[in-house]
């Protein structure tokens, strides 16, 4: 069932995306993508409505950017509740940690392996 | 000689009416692949948060693991040349997820290797990622701020 979710609720939020891209009449690159959905998901987030969305759907909600932005976020928003202002500068940081730092390190080393192509 | 002028205006109708569906049609087709390339990708993450969550590990680290473990299949798959087959299939549903990102980063470092470890594969590497972070960074500290002011 948590499969069931995922594929279903990760697929609408990318179904979003394809929408942001086909019906904007300028050029909406990936990287709009990506910056907006970061965006919108720690907005979402803020404003507590993502959360439910992870219960609910776990990988489905975690996997998209939107995701990346509710960590960021709710890490943000965790740390100023309990240490106050300095919080707000660690905390989101703090919580994406790992992500940033394997994009960074294995996109290192990937891009010193591998040569491109075409 | 008239036939031929007709199958013209023929021609001419033909060209203006696929003009007509064309797009529409590639949009839900496009909008079909996105759903099934994306909802493919985020069963995958739940499969390696479940895996992780058997481990032992919290749902917080589950997910870190997980998603970590994705970033290096997509830098994997990049370098492999096989994402940007997977992003041309799927558009959207290859991009939105965190697989999306990572592939964001190791495309251009890549492409800009030429141009040495500092400015082209460190600058590089955060030239789609670098506005994401701002954007997100800034975002989830306004957030913050705004919480520990007025909640």
């Amino acid at each position: 069932m948590d499969y069931l979710l995922a594929f279903v609720v990760g697929g609408s939020i990318c179904m979003i995306g394809q929408l942001l891209i086909d019906l904007t009449s300028y050029k909406f690159t990936s990287a709009h993508v990506l910056v907006t959905f970061v965006t919108a998901g720690a907005v979402i987030s803020a404003l507590g409505f993502y959360q439910p969305l992870v219960d609910l759907a776990g990988a489905g909600a975690t996997v998209p950017l939107s995701g990346f932005g509710h960590l960021l976020a709710q890490g943000a928003i965790n740390g100023a509740t309990q240490k106050g202002i300095m919080g707000a500068f660690t905390g989101g940081v703090t919580a994406a940690a790992a992500g940033i730092t394997a994009a960074v390190v294995f996109g290192y080393f990937a891009a010193l392996i591998f040569k491109p192509r075409g | 000689m008239s036939g031929a002028a007709i199958s013209e205006k023929q021609k001419q109708d033909y060209a203006k009416i696929v003009k007509q569906f064309k797009p529409a049609q590639r949009i839900w087709r496009n909008i079909f692949w996105a759903f099934i390339v994306g909802g493919f990708i985020c069963l995958i993450g739940q499969f390696f948060i479940n895996i992780f969550l058997s481990q032992g590990l919290s749902t917080k680290e589950a997910n870190s693991a997980a998603s970590s473990t994705l970033i290096f299949i997509a830098a994997l798959l990049t370098g492999l040349g096989v994402y940007d087959e997977i992003s041309r299939f799927g558009g959207a549903g290859g991009i939105v997820p965190i697989t999306g990102f990572a592939n964001s980063m190791v495309a251009p470092a890549m492409e800009y290797r030429a141009e040495g470890l500092i400015f082209g594969v460190g600058a590089k590497l955060f030239t789609i990622a670098g506005p994401v972070l701002v954007w997100g960074i800034f975002t989830a500290w306004a957030a913050a701020i705004l919480y520990y002011f007025f909640k």
